[in-house]
């Protein structure tokens, strides 16, 4: 009876969704302001276990529920939203099933939040909880289009269908370079939770928090959502080559790459006389690391010369380690060619065995070209001075030479009287 | 010629007593606190959000967040950083850090302050601070001085046990920065600050003066920040009033010793109209 009463609420939730589906097709984001228009899919664990009373004094899914209406209310009106649940439909045992169950509750696109709010309504806990299946599917779904792409997980519980890490799903996704952030919310989390949905958010740059109270899951799924809405620069893909004859050649912009451990990366830029090359490279952390690393890079001329290199080393929790260099090209009176400079990117990351070294880690390369600096010919500023010695050696001077002009004056005076 | 020398005597301890006044009238930074404080926190360089000089952002986040904000600074300043963490009512000890990074994402030496600090457990908040050394307008460039430009400020706590991620926790930060004055006035300065993703900024906005380029609106950059009244030229430092009451009080004392040994007026053995 019970079982049915399940099959039927998930019917109905399967019926929202495509009528929702229906009513706004998601192809629908043609135009050019929505092609950049952020992007956000909510992905709800609705297992059985959010049936556990400890939230408030309701249950889970109650707080779920009453924090999407909250947030459905104050989304941003740029914000492409979309709903995904897991667990919603199959209250079954059988593993298989239960954990290919992922449904889009509510297509991401524009946001009618009288549609979206009767969605969520139909929710009832039901199954598993297939946490990788689902972000596979919740990546699909924010497919297209060139905005921040966002993924904010909400679940009480671990994933429950090994051998599928959801960490490794996510450093997957992270891997397409689609610009993809996971955020995790752990509802009453316990050890290991914690440590998967931190290890989730951690590989994509994402944020881990642990909900205890209704009011904390609003207030930090409508944070995650505004976060979305800022206007973020989107770096362009691009591929360093293993030595500066075969390298990319890049301008000023932000650009990303992979880079893994032990490898090299080399870029080329060309740089006018007069002007001046500021690189700056970080690269993440995004799997467990051991505690100490580094991180250079060097500007070398076409003849492998070093010009200029900047250096960073750590230890300890770290989620990026970045550094950066600039080289001014001195001015050069006839018209010089453009000189090539390389950019050697090295990292010095280390893990543990067992972890996996493919794809690199996320590596952020921004260049800028601009007008070179006037250069300094004194420490000073215009080489002028400060000071009480100052002070003193002028009017030391002044004085000295105040004494002699007037030795000199009456001098001539008595040669011209004696003439 | 006693006039004279009195005259002489006055002018140069005036002008001794106004030179150290000049120098020292260096222009405070006012903290005008306004409703335009940021309320949240990015998390990555990327995202960093923008906070002027002299005002307190906020933030919530979960204990294991990198928190990133980024100021601007200009030269001659020596910037503060100082950041209170809000911990849970109930947490291990905690190692908390703040770190501050150049506009090239260069991490930055504090020269005071503690930057790392460890909160015992049911610690209720604890106080980073980290001063940067002076901003100069210019360095070579194999050197990491500060420079004007962009700074990036990351806060996070190290080494966290796992009951504790993701716990909520509180963060303000505030950027205070005291002025060296022409102490600090270096020769040379950069063509544009040490702004990342200026270089595509400003090729943006010559399209938009070419008229074929509207991106004005909602347009991302990397960091459109600046200090209220612009960066500086790096023309004006108070080594100018320095020098120039060098240059007087040089000529007074000239005055001074040539009246001393010339004596006074013409000699007397010389009759008038010669």
């Amino acid at each position: 009876m019970i079982r049915t009463q399940r099959l039927a609420a998930g019917f109905c939730a399967l019926l929202a969704a495509l009528t929702a589906g229906l009513a706004f097709p998601a192809g629908a984001v043609a135009d050019e302001t929505t092609a950049n228009a952020p992007k956000v899919n909510l992905v709800l664990d609705v297992s059985g276990s959010m049936r556990a009373k400890d939230i408030d004094g309701g249950s889970r899914m109650a707080a779920a529920k009453q924090a999407f209406n909250e947030v459905l209310d104050a989304t941003p009106e740029e914000v492409r939203l979309g709903i995904r649940t897991l667990g919603a439909n199959y209250p079954g045992d059988d593993q298989k099933t239960g954990c290919k169950d992922t449904a889009q509750l509510y297509p991401v696109g524009p946001l009618d939040r009288t549609e979206a709010k009767a969605a969520v309504a139909t929710l009832t806990p039901t199954g598993w909880t297939p946490i990788g299946p689902a972000l596979l599917k919740a990546a699909e779904d924010l497919d297209g289009g060139t905005g921040s792409k966002r993924i904010v997980l909400i679940s009480d519980g671990e994933d429950t269908c090994a051998p599928l890490d959801p960490c490794e799903v996510a450093r997957e996704i992270a891997a397409k370079g689609i610009g993809l952030t996971i955020d995790t919310l752990g509802l009453v989390p316990n050890v290991k939770m914690r440590q998967q949905l931190s290890c989730i958010a951690e590989a994509t740059g994402g944020t881990y928090t642990s909900v205890e109270h209704t009011e904390e899951l609003t207030d930090k799924v409508n944070q995650l959502v505004d976060r979305a809405a800022d206007p973020v620069v989107t770096p362009v893909a691009t591929q360093g080559a293993d030595s500066c004859a075969k390298a990319p050649t890049l301008k000023s912009g932000l650009y990303t790459d992979r880079e893994e451990f032990g490898q090299e990366r080399w870029y080329r830029v060309d740089l006018d006389p007069g002007k001046e090359l500021r690189a700056s490279v970080s690269v993440s952390a995004d799997r467990a690391m051991n505690p100490d690393y580094g991180l250079l890079v060097r500007a070398v001329t076409a003849h492998g010369r070093e010009i200029v290199r900047g250096e960073a080393a750590g230890n300890g929790r770290t989620d990026v380690i970045s550094t950066g260099l600039r080289y001014p090209k001195a001015e050069s009176d006839d018209d010089a060619p453009a000189e090539t400079v390389c950019v050697q990117v090295t990292n010095s990351y280390s893990a543990a065995a067992g972890v996996k070294t493919t794809p690199g880690m996320p590596l952020e390369l921004t260049v800028d070209v601009v007008d070179g600096p006037s250069q300094a010919s004194d420490v000073a500023s215009f080489g002028l001075g400060r000071g009480w010695w100052l002070l003193g050696a002028l009017v030391l001077a002044g004085f000295l030479a105040g004494v002699l002009w007037g030795w000199l004056s009456r001098w001539r005076v008595a040669v011209w009287r004696t003439n | 010629m006693r006039i004279t020398r009195v005259l002489s005597t006055t002018l140069l301890a005036f002008g001794l007593a106004a030179a150290p006044a000049a120098a020292d009238s260096t222009p405070s930074a006012s903290p005008s606190e306004d409703g335009s404080a940021p309320t949240t926190a990015g998390t990555s360089f990327r995202t960093a959000t923008e906070v002027d000089q002299g005002r307190t952002a906020t933030a919530s986040g979960s204990a294991g967040d990198y928190l990133y904000w980024s100021f601007p600074a200009d030269a001659g300043q020596r910037p503060t950083v100082t950041a209170k963490v809000k911990l849970p009512e109930e947490h291990a000890g905690q190692t908390w850090q703040v770190d501050v990074y150049d506009g090239l994402r260069r991490r930055q030496a504090c020269q005071y302050g503690a930057q790392t600090r460890t909160a015992a457990s049911g610690t209720a908040s604890l106080e980073l601070a980290c001063v940067l050394r002076t901003v100069r307008a210019w360095s070579e460039p194999w050197a990491d001085d500060p420079l004007p430009g962009t700074y990036y400020v990351r806060l996070t706590a190290l080494g966290l046990k796992t009951a504790d991620l993701g716990l909520p926790v509180g963060a303000e930060l505030r950027v205070d920065s005291k002025d060296m004055g022409g102490a600090a006035a270096v020769d040379g300065s950069l063509a544009e600050p040490l702004v990342p993703g200026i270089a595509v900024k400003s090729s943006a906005e010559d399209e938009g003066e070419d008229g074929d380029g509207d991106d004005s609106s909602a347009s991302a950059v990397l960091s459109s920040i600046e200090p209220d009244d612009g960066w500086s030229s790096g023309w004006w430092t108070d080594r100018w009033v320095w020098t120039g009451i060098g240059g007087v009080l040089a000529a007074l004392a000239g005055i001074g010793g040539y009246a001393l040994t010339r004596g006074p007026g013409r000699p007397r053995q010389v009759p008038p109209g010669a």
